[in-house]
């Protein structure tokens, strides 16, 4: 005989029963044949003997049925109705198999159906969208390329190597007459001035002594040269960047210095620059390389 | 084995120590009587205790002492040895080279890795004309004929989170004509036609791994090629020490340094097209990709040139570092499509000195 009552007074309340999780506001039941993962004792299959439930196997439900008849015999206990992929038909289907049955295993039985569809449902539509592929990182191979990185930027000098290209930019004339002290350029120019006027001067000696060769000093240099600065200031379209500049002056005397005095106007700095220019030109360049940087996060 | 040069100190103490290594030989002995590897061994040390008291004979090695600590003490001792051998050398060669003054012969070049560079087949040749024909007929063309202007469009991966998105707004500030659009879940697949039909020319995908970007791909957009980079060391405007204010709305102008081979162009091509073709020089903006040993450094810097022969350069922008993974032919296709060339680690890995860029 099976006494339910006597089963569920068992495990339901005073002792031991496997199947059950006890968390802090709820019982649940981890019986597989469990209709509603609960631990109720309209919901445990231990302790009714006549119970169904649905499960679901590779995509396709079923509807289990156990009735006391059987109780005697464990192999043959749940009957198992392969349910029709209709979801209206297979609802039919449930109420056809258990036509005269408690309506409450009948309303969780298509309440349970209901959600398996959705579920499986929604893993057909996941599977075609994008899958996110998880590809494993190898330590030593990270560590590797980390240190080769290191390596990799100390060797290139990014500093240095900007400067260069941008003075060989600025030297093959691509910024046009944007700036205007290339006394390189200058220089070359008045040599030429000097070659063609001692070969016009050899000939035409006598009639031109108007164009004469003046050999300009420095300071006049400088001054013509601060006024192309500040001209060059005045390229400066917004305020921002002659903020910037400013500031700007101020960075680099940090980073070089042979500009020592502080907050000097850019214009200064040229005219200092170009007074060393006739002694030696130093350049210091503290570089800060930022190798640390790599390693704090 | 160098041992010949070890000089007389040494030999004191392994005068000291011949007792010890007497000692030592027979434990060995004792331990070890069966072996013949080590027989032999100590056949050796019978006959160096024996020849001793003048040199090591040349075929004993530091290896073969059992002991650990002495062990450690001779191979210390052999460093100094060779350290000050060392020093005295160069010390030797500096004083000849100060005597003879002029007639001094050049000094050597160290070896650098860049150096010693295994020599790559496709190395450009400038004057190449297949290549200047390539060039001009690749699906860059269209950008350095000044067909298209550069759009681009960015955007990450699903559900970035702080560091992505901020690296997203700064690179679309570097970059004109510059989009940045939350994901939302789309397939690469179905942005790409809708892009093109949107005059974008470049999609670029900022992958992200644990709040931090660790991946890029940039997608040429008519057909063009795809490559895949890994990203690392990302410095975002704020961690950038010394540097200036923020970037003005003005073309940068676009350093491409040592990219050599024929794929290091192709790369070259597809960061040179992501900026307009005229870069407002009074911006005084330049973005440089550099790249040095397969790894290519990005910087942002704004300079201003203080005379002909000095620039000062002042770091903006966000600054990262990037490793080509592949390099695809068409648009973003990873399972079918045709691939150019992809990083494998173990083939390329294998020789320091061999670069692919």
């Amino acid at each position: 005989m099976q006494h339910d009552d006597v089963i569920w007074d068992i495990i339901g309340n005073k002792q031991f029963c496997s199947f059950k999780v006890k968390t802090k506001s709820q019982n649940f039941c981890r019986n597989e044949f469990n209709i509603t993962g609960l631990c109720n004792r309209s919901s445990c299959p231990l302790s009714n003997s006549q119970y169904a439930t649905i499960r679901e196997e590779k995509g396709q439900c079923f509807l289990y049925m156990k009735v006391i008849e059987r109780a005697a015999f464990p192999a043959r206990m749940w009957e198992k109705v392969k349910l029709s992929k209709n979801y209206e038909k297979a609802l039919e289907q449930i109420d056809q198999n258990l036509i005269y049955w408690p309506r409450f295993i009948r309303h969780k039985c298509k309440q349970r159906f209901t959600k398996i569809t959705q579920y499986l449902i929604r893993m057909r539509k996941l599977v075609l969208k994008r899958q996110r592929k998880l590809v494993p990182l190898s330590r030593k191979v990270e560590s590797r390329e980390k240190r080769k990185e290191e390596k990799a930027l100390i060797a290139a000098q990014l500093d240095n190597a900007i400067e260069k290209e941008l003075l060989e930019r600025l030297k093959q004339g691509t910024y046009g007459d944007i700036y205007n002290f290339p006394v390189h350029a200058f220089d070359k120019a008045l040599e030429q001035q000097d070659h063609e006027s001692e070969s016009e001067s050899e000939e035409e000696e006598a009639e031109e002594e108007v164009e004469q060769r003046e050999f300009v000093a420095e300071d006049e240099v400088e001054e013509s040269d601060l006024s192309d600065f500040e001209d060059m200031n005045k390229l400066k379209t917004s305020s921002d960047e002659e903020e910037q500049e400013s500031s700007e002056g101020e960075e680099q005397q940090e980073e070089s210095s042979d500009e020592e005095e502080a907050g000097a106007s850019t214009s200064k700095s040229a005219a200092r620059g170009r007074k060393r220019r006739a002694f030696v030109e130093i350049e210091y360049e503290r570089e800060v390389e930022p190798v640390s940087k790599s390693r704090d996060f | 084995m160098d041992f010949n040069e070890v000089p007389v100190t040494s030999e004191r103490k392994s005068k000291k120590k011949k007792n010890k290594k007497a000692g030592n030989k027979r434990v060995s002995e004792a331990e070890n009587g069966e072996s013949a590897g080590v027989e032999k061994k100590s056949e050796e040390k019978i006959m160096e205790n024996g020849e001793s008291s003048a040199a090591f004979p040349p075929t004993f090695s530091v290896s073969e002492i059992k002991n650990k600590q002495r062990r450690h003490m001779m191979f210390m001792k052999l460093k100094q040895e060779k350290r000050k051998q060392k020093l005295q050398l160069r010390k030797k060669k500096k004083k000849e080279r100060a005597a003879l003054g002029d007639k001094a012969p050049p000094k050597e070049v160290p070896k650098t890795i860049e150096n010693q560079r295994v020599f790559d087949e496709t190395t450009v040749d400038p004057e190449d004309e297949e290549i200047a024909f390539d060039e001009g007929t690749d699906e860059f063309s269209a950008y350095f004929n000044r067909l298209t202007n550069p759009q681009v469009l960015i955007t990450t991966s699903d559900r970035p989170r702080g560091k992505t998105v901020r690296f997203c707004e700064q690179l679309a500030s570097v970059i004109p004509n510059a989009h940045v659009y939350y994901r939302r879940g789309l397939a690469l697949k179905k942005i790409i036609p809708q892009c093109v039909a949107r005059n974008f020319t470049y999609l670029m995908v900022v992958n992200e791994d644990r709040l931090v970007p660790n991946g890029l791909v940039l997608c040429h957009l008519p057909d063009g090629p795809t490559a895949h980079f890994k990203v690392s060391s990302v410095r975002l405007r704020k961690e950038i020490k010394r540097r200036g204010k923020d970037p003005t709305e003005h073309s940068p102008e676009v350093i491409l340094n040592n990219f050599s081979t024929r794929l290091g162009h192709t790369i070259a091509r597809l960061f040179a097209a992501l900026f307009p073709q005229d870069p407002n020089f009074v911006g005084r903006q330049v973005a440089t990709f550099h790249n040095q040993r397969d790894f290519i450094f990005f910087r942002f810097h704004r300079y201003i040139f203080k005379n002909e022969k000095k620039v000062g350069i002042q770091e903006l922008g966000p600054r990262f570092t990037l490793k080509l993974r592949s390099l695809q032919k068409g648009t973003f296709d990873s399972k079918y499509g045709e691939y150019e060339w992809v990083l494998k680690r173990h083939e390329m890995d294998a020789c320091r000195r061999k670069f692919q860029l």
